[in-house]
């Protein structure tokens, strides 16, 4: 009997959504009311959507946002339950809005789709004045309009005020593991503009991301070496960061610093690490 | 013939070492590497040759010669030309030694920890598999308990790193299994060296109780040869070498097959002669496949063992169907 029961709720409840659907499309869009239970599983919506929503509107988070190593929102992050990105248990939370990332398991987004729950991917920040728009994005889709336009006003400003443009700029390597860099085109390329450096992967010709072999990094001589995180474990990956090569080129030319859980995603927190930066310079 | 052999590998090892130095992104004139390598001009220059450059050369010239003695002894014990460290699953094994040790932090702690556990991985493996061969090593029992023995390592591998709280390590499943030179560094060469030439020197000396198992055990016994503690021998020096070479470079597959079945007509198959030349033939071959695998693709780490392989496993193939056809 039970598997029935499973069945005929399931079946009631997508009743009631195509019902709650159509009723919005007769409403017209104008008038949408804003989602009752949104679920984030992705580590940068979790992060707006915390910033936006009202209380008891944000039901869960990704499992990521309570990682200390990538949250720049651990302590708001801690307060909510996490999800693991899967369509069954976000389904169970019987969400009336999911925030999902551009890249999302395309099988997860798919299947939440059809089991009738409305998705909204939010694309990639690759620039920091892409920030603002994201931030206006997701007000909108928590019906917070009000309260996303003061944060993109303040990020604006902020921003305004931190931004470097000096006459002569140190030359500055992202050097993450794999020795994967990150060139044109990237947030973290416009974090290190910001902050007055010049990028060293675009001397090299590279845009967007890619590796830079260790060889050459060394050859281009940076003034700063912007180092990516290392996670807990090892791993042969994260080996290059502390190669000899590198740690002799810190000792004896360069300067150092590390591209954290601030650098991940486009959100305010960036201001940070634009600021962290800036000092690092000094 | 002997000599000639000699001395044509050495020359061999010496042109590759100088070519894999003088291979490499940063596109240095051989001028400037010399000049940096040597007297130490210019700090990027200098970098590259010194942390960069010379650790991979060193690296693969001991691999080389480590995977190669290995095979040879390998085979001269047991008589049989399909035995080899990488296909009997102790590379493997000694890799599953290196990852518990990296992913636990016992690596971390101990100056030796990584060597030390890739060398308990692999005496595991040696000895099970020298236990289920049996002395004569019929060549059935051999490969099979190979197989049984690589999976099984190969599975715990990927499970070990699976369980890492580290984002990468699942990902470097790859490298574990096939090796890689790249971006190694000499604190690597610090850490294998000792273990490879421990391993080198407790072979070598045994070549004439190599030569005397040619005749047979009953021969070889009467000749005064002490079988059970050459055994204990071979079981502890292969252990050593491949358990060092594959805690610093991954699990290269097939130098120690292929490179005594090459040097095995020039050396009048005598194991003695066998066993340095196999050595000097390994050490050719890795530089070989190592600068190869930076001229065909400079910017990707391609894996070693994909080189040797593509050179091994028709050989090996090859050499399946002949002991079928010999009736073994």
């Amino acid at each position: 009997m039970a598997p029935l029961t499973g069945r005929s709720t399931l079946a009631c409840r997508r009743a009631s959504r195509a019902l709650a659907a159509a009723l919005a499309f007769w409403a017209g869009a104008a008038v949408a009311e804003p989602p009752e239970r949104v679920a984030s599983i992705n580590l940068c919506t979790d992060q707006l959507a915390m910033m936006l929503a009202e209380p008891e509107q944000l039901v869960s988070i990704s499992r990521i946002s309570h990682d200390p190593n990538v949250s720049v929102m651990l302590k708001e992050a801690l307060k909510y339950p996490i999800n693991h990105g899967q369509a069954e248990e976000v389904f169970r939370l019987n969400p009336d809005l999911v925030l999902a990332g551009q890249f999302t398991s395309s099988y997860t987004v798919g299947l939440l789709r059809r089991l009738g729950v409305e998705v909204a991917q939010l694309p990639i920040v690759n620039s920091l004045d892409q920030i603002p728009d994201a931030i206006r994005e997701v007000g909108r889709l928590l019906g917070r309009g009000a309260q996303a336009e003061t944060l993109a006003a303040q990020f604006s400003a902020d921003l305004a005020a931190l931004r470097a443009s000096p006459d002569s700029r140190p030359r500055a390597a992202l050097h993450y593991a794999n020795n994967y860099t990150s060139g044109d085109k990237s947030l973290a390329n416009d974090i290190l503009t910001a902050a007055g450096f010049a990028n060293i992967a675009l001397e090299a010709g590279l845009s967007g991301g890619g590796t830079l072999p260790m060889e050459r990094l060394v050859m281009l001589m940076p003034d700063l070496i912007i180092s990516g995180q290392q996670y807990p474990g090892a791993s042969r990956s994260e080996a290059v960061l502390t190669h000899p090569a590198m740690n002799a080129l810190r000792d004896r030319h360069a300067g150092s610093a590390l591209s954290d859980a601030e650098w991940v995603c486009g959100t305010p927190a960036v201001l940070r690490a634009i600021t962290r930066l800036q000092e690092a310079g000094e | 013939m002997t000599r000639a052999l000699a001395l044509v590998l050495t020359l061999l090892v010496a042109a590759l070492f100088a070519l894999s130095l003088l291979v490499g992104p940063a596109g240095l004139s051989p001028a400037t590497s010399l000049a940096a390598l040597i007297r130490g001009e210019g700090l990027a220059e200098t970098l590259v040759m010194r942390e960069i450059r010379l650790p991979r050369a060193i690296l693969a010239a001991m691999i080389g010669a480590a995977l190669g003695l290995a095979g040879a002894a390998m085979q001269g014990y047991l008589r049989n030309p399909l035995a080899e460290p990488g296909l009997l699953g102790v590379s493997g094994s000694a890799a599953l030694g290196a990852v518990i040790a990296l992913q636990t932090g016992f690596a971390a702690q101990f100056a030796l920890g990584l060597p030390s556990a890739a060398l308990v991985g692999a005496v595991l493996a040696v000895g099970l598999i020298l236990a289920l061969a049996g002395p004569r090593g019929g060549s059935l029992t051999l490969i099979l308990a190979g197989i049984a023995v690589s999976a099984l390592a190969g599975a715990l591998t990927a499970l070990v790193l699976n369980l890492s709280p580290n984002p990468f390590a699942a990902s470097e499943i790859m490298f574990w299994m096939m090796g890689s030179l790249a971006d190694r560094s000499m604190t690597h060469v610090w850490l294998a060296a000792p273990f490879i030439a421990i391993g080198a020197v407790l072979l070598l000396v045994q070549g004439r109780a190599f030569d005397a198992l040619t005749l047979g055990e009953d021969s070889a016994a009467s000749l005064g040869v002490n079988l059970s503690r050459l055994r204990l021998v071979l079981v502890l020096a292969v252990a050593s070498m491949v358990g060092a070479a594959t805690a610093v470079a991954g699990a290269v597959g097939f130098v120690g097959l292929v490179v005594p079945h090459i040097l095995r007509p020039f050396v009048g198959a005598r194991p003695s002669s066998l066993l340095w030349a196999s050595a000097l033939g390994g050490a050719v071959l890795v530089l070989a496949a190592d600068i190869a695998v930076r001229l065909v693709l400079p910017d990707r780490d391609l894996k070693l063992g994909v080189l040797t392989a593509i050179v091994g496993a028709p050989l090996f193939l090859h050499l399946v169907y002949k002991t079928r056809a010999q009736g073994l």
